[in-house]
């Protein structure tokens, strides 16, 4: 509303719906040369120049280990969509940029895989030769079968408009991540309940293997082994090995949440409604889980009617087995979650990036006219703030305030006089690429960790030097996560600034980059970056973020993170302790998941001697954590939260900076919840978005209707004023359709009487009561020629008073004489404006300058009270009436309508918090006339 | 209106019947009331309002639930529930001076044969009677004595303890229909066509003492007494079925004066006796009387007369002031009058002087500015046969309220908060005037503004 209509353009693709008035055609020496792209239905607004797809779309891509870069799937998922686009190629271009797989299952020093809870990285990227600009969003999965346990994916919001991407970035990365976030939680139960398979299998074999053994050893009585025995035996011990690596890795994946979930806020991951459909499907599969468990352990309830099966010795790694699908990673329910998102997001960030700027400043705008904006604003923008409240008992970690904060940090008026500046503040510094690269380097330096196969290794470099000996030359424009941590640091030196490993990563990305290349990588930007440096998200307790990086280039760190050094620290010491155990045992216990501590972990002894790797559960880091999550499963009912900050010794003394640290972990869980919270979105769809999307069609049929009832009705005026004066029109009629269209049409001209819902209701029919006017301020009420029709017009008779009625049949209205001047200038049938969302805007934006008029008159102390103790009442009044008339310019009816507005401001204003607003009627005995066409 | 409505031709019989009750338009300058509040709470027909104190006002009706509300907010303050029948009374106990403690207390009665005495502050039950033989139908408070009394097939006297402190026989099984309190501890009951007067005997030592005589039986009414007024120390007035008016005198209890057929007296001529007699009896039935010191205003049928006891005569009146039945009228301070009535709207009357030189006519077409042709032949009547007088009296229309869709049984005005209207239609409603209740809120604002610091705005 705040924006007027001849700011935008708008080429929103649904405005082409409307009917378009025909204008007298220019003389041709008159006529500007036509926009080149003009036949594919363009405008000039959208840089659909060179590209070969028409409007945005969400491509998902993933790094195979077989077959490499290949795309899943696009939302929407219409070949039309990107056309002749190569996704293929883009795929490769998108993934080419991912440094996040660098994923080892064995790290140096460790003797069992770890697993790695990597972020995602963000990434802006555009070719300029095929016109795409993406906003790339780096994930991994976990698969038990793939190597490293890791599978990269990359969602990507792909668009010809490389301004609106960079524009749009913060959106975008929320909006990502969130639907990362659900699919990584997919995929997290989906591997833990994938490794209980696992686990049972080992268990399985390794029992069946035991027993072999001991008949061997019983069978064999000289005290030496055979080949055969010995060989039994390592494979033993290799299952062993195998199961302690298993429970480990379904340990770490299983304290995933709990790390999250730390916080005293404690919020299940899950949505309430998902929560329920993923229970009934889990409930009747698991029994044996413990109910006592909080929710978040059902998703990782066991399956006990899968029977386990023997494992193969060498069960080598075959690279023609099938991969799983993203479906089968994540689980379906969360898939299908995802997708839904997805294809949110896809509908959000629709159109031009002009029109979804504008819209993004009014939003942020309107958040500042918290006095008034309910008169007239649409209820779902003024729901956010509830919303935002629940999460909020420490407002700082909400991810709308910290973007509230960062658009406050680029000021929004810039961006109305030039989107240049706002970009450019945004923007991250241009790195020059190094020419010289080879490509070959380039290609190692790509994948140089995950690829440990050879030959995997040269099908990849075969295939990234394909594409690059099409002569073309990747250019890497900038890192915005190096930038923006360079800002920082160079402004907020004093604050601890937060990782490296992004930054170092970064970099080796700029240096990998080919000159020749059209892909520019117009900026890299993890996760972390968006949210401002003192918000980061860490994880003290568990996350070992990429120790390869650290270990390598540790040197790069400018973190003075006290949490990162705890980590470090942790690790280190965790190295420490990792005594080289000679005697391992063939265990008999059978293996408990959960219990391993330190103290209890069984003592492996092999009593036959044969020396094997030995097996140790790893441990995390802080091993608080553990006893936090038994306790925390025991205690259900407390808030897990707070009890685990009691309990964990660790986490406690770990945190020098408590008081940021706990910040950082909201700041954390709150992204994590208001994930969920959109998850839980689909099946009751409900605040932003939809409801968005659906008003946005709403406004432009009322503001159509509108425009067509100001130029067929020569009363409007009056009808009109009757709205915004808080008399209750009713537009009678005998025909539905029409009746509702006309409140449709009148709808957008009544005043809210709270935060609730309009009071419109648009069509009723039987008689009306005093509480109908209170209630509602426009009715469409069906005309019925019966005997009780005749007692809904007595009523209307009855209360005349407080009512204007429109008859929608005769097309007459009787209501009170307006003779201002504001309502003219609102519904000027003369009105060059044509379309329904243009002259919605119109409205709208008169509207809010009639709020700002009754803003300044119910907020003016002296109009309303005297100023000293010897004025009169009377002096008072006319010093009221003085500046109505004068100040704010209004003349005779106006003055109403800026009262009733300023009476809802006040009954709005003073409303008790628990009792809210009791509803006034407010009424004017004035007499009514009746106006004919 | 209607009319247009309906659109020509359509328009079904018996709509189309000219009500001759004197409207006013749209326009209402001097009507104070343009805000109202609904007040829902009762789910039956609200019969009851008693004021409590300067903010909190009661409510009871034949769903058997007294509510208590806020007369500011229009918030309910207390749901008091112990009634199993409809309530057929209520009355305010106010503190008295003898208490210590500041109650606010309230009595029921109801059909289910109690009585139950309600804490206001507190909203709990605080005692209940019900060894009544029958249902009560009046309690009054003498608060001069602190006690109250209660009025069914006999009379009973109480104490604010709820002791009983003596009681008469029984009298009919009809009842007492209303009670008035007279000077010198006597009190005034009407019993059908009678008027009994009952004298207090007290004693400040114990229960023993008290007791409760009848003093005189005054049978002067030809039908049931239906209104009982007290309009002075002096005086009281009773109004009956038939539409007779007495005027008695408060200390001998004898007729002051005696008006009947005064619904057309001055005008019409004895000769349209027997049409008077076909008339509806509700049409001439006094429903109620209020009074100030110097008039007695009689609700008679539909319509409102004004009867000066000075002058002895009717100086003012409507002969249909509302549509259908008046139920209720009060005379407000500020020298308006209000009245309620079956057809659900409640009109504000001024009672204006004239003064008129002796020789000039009546101004006949007076009325005939509310556009309606008979009602100057009606309008107006006042006080002509007597033209030496030079001051005219009438009873203007200044303002109707209009809300209730059924009968409004009864209203309280607050000087403060406006006006309460309660009505069949199971609401009640709470008029205030628009342009206070702005500056109220004003006001509530900057306080509230100064409370929080000013506004916190993002900007």
């Amino acid at each position: 509303m705040i924006s007027a209509p001849d700011v935008v353009a708008f080429t929103k693709e649904d405005d082409f719906e409307e009917e378009v008035y025909n204008e007298p055609a220019l003389p041709e020496e008159y006529s500007v040369p036509l926009f080149p792209f003009a036949n594919h239905g363009a405008n000039p607004w959208s840089k659909l120049s060179g590209s070969k797809f028409t409007r945005d779309f969400i491509l998902i891509s993933e790094f195979s280990e077989q077959v490499g870069p290949q795309p899943l799937l696009t939302i929407p998922d219409d070949a039309k969509v990107f056309g002749t686009f190569d996704l293929n190629y883009f795929s490769l271009r998108i993934m080419s940029v991912d440094y996040q797989a660098s994923f080892v299952g064995h790290p140096p020093g460790c003797a069992y895989p770890k697993l790695n809870f990597v972020e995602d990285s963000k990434v802006v990227l555009g070719d300029s030769k095929e016109g795409a600009f993406a906003y790339v969003h780096h994930l991994t999965l976990y698969d038990l079968e793939a190597r490293g346990f890791v599978r990269p994916f990359c969602m990507a919001y792909i668009s010809t408009d490389e301004h609106k991407i960079m524009q749009l970035f913060q959106e975008l990365s929320t909006e990502f991540s969130k639907a990362s976030e659900c699919l990584k939680t997919g995929n997290r139960k989906a591997f833990a309940s994938e490794l209980e398979k696992k686990l049972k299998d080992l268990d399985y074999t390794r029992t069946v293997l035991h027993t072999e053994t001991e008949i061997q050893k019983k069978s064999n009585e000289k005290g030496f082994y055979t080949t055969q025995a010995i060989e039994k035996a390592n494979e033993l011990a290799n299952v062993e090995k195998s199961i302690i690596e298993h429970q480990d890795l379904l340990k770490q994946i299983r304290s995933y949440p709990y790390r999250k979930l730390k916080d005293s806020e404690f919020q299940p991951y899950e949505p309430e409604c998902a929560l329920d459909s993923a229970d009934t499907s889990l409930e009747q599969v698991s029994t044996t889980s413990n109910p006592d468990e909080p929710d978040e352990t059902h998703l990782y309830a066991r399956i006990p009617s899968y029977t386990p099966k023997l494992i193969k010795a060498k069960s080598a790694k075959c690279f023609d087995k099938k991969l799983k699908t993203l479906k089968e990673l994540c689980d379906v329910y969360f898939f299908t979650q995802t997708l839904d998102q997805l294809n949110q997001i896809e509908k959000t960030f629709r159109g031009d990036a002009c029109y979804l700027l504008t819209n993004q400043i009014g939003r942020e705008l309107l958040k500042q006219q918290v006095i008034t904006n309910f008169l007239f604003e649409d209820i779902f923008l003024l729901e956010e703030r509830p919303v935002e409240k629940q999460y909020g008992g420490c407002p700082e970690s909400n991810q709308d305030t910290t973007y509230a904060k960062s658009l406050e940090e680029f000021p929004i008026p810039k961006v109305l006089i030039s989107l240049e500046s706002y970009k450019s503040s945004v923007e991250s510094v241009p790195i020059k690429m190094d020419q010289e690269t080879e490509d070959t380097q380039e290609a190692e330096e790509t994948e140089p960790i995950a690829y440990n196969h050879q030959d995997n290794l040269e099908y990849l470099d075969a295939d990234l030097k394909g594409s690059i000996s099409s002569g073309e030359s990747i250019e890497v424009l900038g890192t915005e996560k190096s930038a923006a941590a360079l800002t920082k640091s160079e402004s907020q030196a004093s604050l601890p600034v937060q990782p490296s490993p992004q930054v170092v990563r970064s970099k080796a990305v700029s240096k990998r980059t080919i000159s020749e290349d059209s892909i520019e990588v117009l900026s890299t930007c993890p996760s972390e970056s968006l949210i401002p440096d003192d918000f980061k998200a860490s994880y003290p307790s568990a996350i070992n973020e990429e120790p390869y990086a650290d270990d390598e280039e540790g040197g790069l760190h400018f973190d003075p993170n006290p949490d990162n050094v705890d980590e470090m620290e942790g690790n280190s010491e965790h190295e420490n302790l990792l005594p080289v155990d000679s005697a391992c045992c063939i265990g008999k216990e059978s293996p408990n998941f959960i219990d391993p501590l330190p103290d209890q972990a069984p003592k492996f002894c092999n009593e036959d001697g044969v020396v094997s790797i030995p097996p140790q559960p790893y441990k995390q880091v802080d091993q608080g954590f553990h006893v936090n999550f038994r306790d925390y499963s025991t205690h259900d009912g407390v808030p897990g939260g707070l009890l685990m900050y009691e309990l964990d010794p660790h986490y406690l003394t770990s945190s020098r900076d408590t008081s940021k640290m706990s910040l950082d972990e909201y700041s954390d869980s709150t992204s994590f919840i208001s994930s969920t919270a959109s998850t839980g979105l689909d099946r009751t769809p409900s605040p932003a978005h939809r409801v968005a999307h659906f008003s946005e069609r709403h406004k432009r049929k009322a503001g159509q209707n509108a425009l067509r009832f100001i130029r067929q009705y020569p009363f409007a005026h009056h009808a009109i004023y009757s709205l915004l004066s808080g008399r209750t029109l009713i537009v009678l009629g005998e025909e539905e359709a029409i009746v509702k269209k006309l409140v449709t049409a009148l709808s957008i001209f009544v005043p809210n009487c709270g935060a609730y819902a309009k009071p419109v209701k648009p069509w009723f029919s039987s008689p009306l009561h005093i509480m109908d006017f209170q209630k509602w301020k426009l009715i469409g009420l069906q005309r019925v020629a019966s005997p009780a029709g005749v007692n809904t017009l007595r009523s209307l008779s009855r209360y005349s008073r407080y009512i204007s009625i429109l008859d929608a049949d005769s097309k007459t209205l009787r209501c009170p004489l307006y003779k201002g001047t504001l309502i003219p200038r609102l519904a000027d049938h003369r009105t060059q404006i044509k379309r329904g969302s243009n002259y919605y805007m119109h409205v709208q934006t008169f509207l809010t300058q009639l709020c700002s008029k009754a803003f300044l008159y119910t907020f003016c102390h002296h109009l309303h009270l005297p100023i000293s103790e010897q004025e009169t009442e009377e002096a008072v009044v006319s010093r009221r009436m003085n500046f109505l008339k004068l100040h704010l310019g209004l003349v005779n009816e106006d003055i109403k309508v800026v009262q009733y507005l300023s009476e809802l401001l006040k009954l709005q204003f003073v409303q008790d918090p628990v009792r809210g607003i009791n509803p006034v009627l407010r009424f004017d005995y004035v007499p009514s006339f009746l106006y004919k066409i | 209106m209607l009319r247009w409505l309906i659109g020509g031709g359509r328009e079904p019989q018996g709509l189309a019947e000219k009500s001759s009750v004197q409207t006013i338009g749209e326009e209402q300058i001097q009507n104070p009331y343009t805000e109202l509040l609904v007040l829902k709470g009762h789910h039956d027909i609200v019969r009851f309002l008693v004021q409590v104190d300067d903010c909190r006002f009661a409510s009871a009706g034949d769903d058997g639930i007294v509510l208590l509300w806020n007369a500011q907010s229009g918030e309910k303050l207390f749901e008091l529930h112990g009634h199993t029948q409809k309530i057929t009374a209520l009355a305010a106990f106010p503190s008295s001076d003898a208490c210590e403690e500041k109650s606010h207390l309230i009595l029921t009665a109801s059909a289910d044969r109690a009585v139950i005495v309600w804490d206001c502050d507190t909203g709990r039950q605080v005692q209940k009677v019900s060894c009544f033989h029958s249902t009560v139908k009046c309690l009054t408070v003498l608060q001069r004595l602190d006690v109250w009394l209660s009025g069914g097939s006999d009379l009973c006297v109480w104490n604010r303890k709820l002791d009983l402190l003596c009681k008469t026989s029984h009298l009919t099984d009809a009842g007492i229909s209303t009670l008035v309190e007279l000077p010198k501890n006597c009190v005034a009951a009407a019993v059908g066509k009678e008027l009994i007067i009952f004298r207090l005997l007290t004693s400040r030592d114990g229960s023993e003492g008290w007791d409760v005589l009848e003093v005189k039986h005054l049978v002067d009414h030809q039908d049931n007494i239906l209104s009982l007024v007290s309009v002075s120390d002096l005086t009281f007035a009773t109004g009956s079925h038939v539409g007779e008016l007495i005027v008695w005198d408060a200390l001998d209890w004898t007729k002051q004066a005696y008006e009947c057929n005064f619904w057309d007296s001055p005008l019409h001529p004895d000769a349209q006796q027997e049409i008077k007699l076909s008339q509806n009896q509700n049409e001439i039935s006094v429903q109620h009387l209020t009074s100030d010191e110097e008039c007695v205003f009689a609700a008679v049928g539909k319509g409102i007369y004004v009867y000066n006891l000075q002058m002895k005569r009717v100086i003012a009146f409507q002969r249909t002031a509302h549509d259908s039945t008046v139920l209720h009228i009060e005379k407000l301070p500020n020298r308006q009058l209000v009245s309620c009535s079956e057809d659900g709207s409640v009109r504000i009357w001024e009672l204006r002087e004239r003064q008129q030189l002796p020789a000039e006519p009546v101004p006949a077409g007076f009325f005939s500015i509310w556009g309606f042709g008979r009602a100057n032949k009606q309008a107006n009547q006042t006080a002509k046969k007597t033209p030496e007088i030079t001051t005219t009296y009438s009873l203007d229309l200044i303002g109707d309220l209009i809300g209730h869709s059924s009968a409004v049984q009864m209203f309280l005005y607050f000087s403060e908060h406006g006006l309460v209207t309660c009505s069949a239609d199971h609401l009640i409603l709470l008029w205030k005037d628009g342009e206070r209740e702005s500056r109220l809120r004003s006001l509530t604002l900057f306080q509230k503004l100064e409370q929080n610091d000013g506004l916190h705005l993002r900007f």
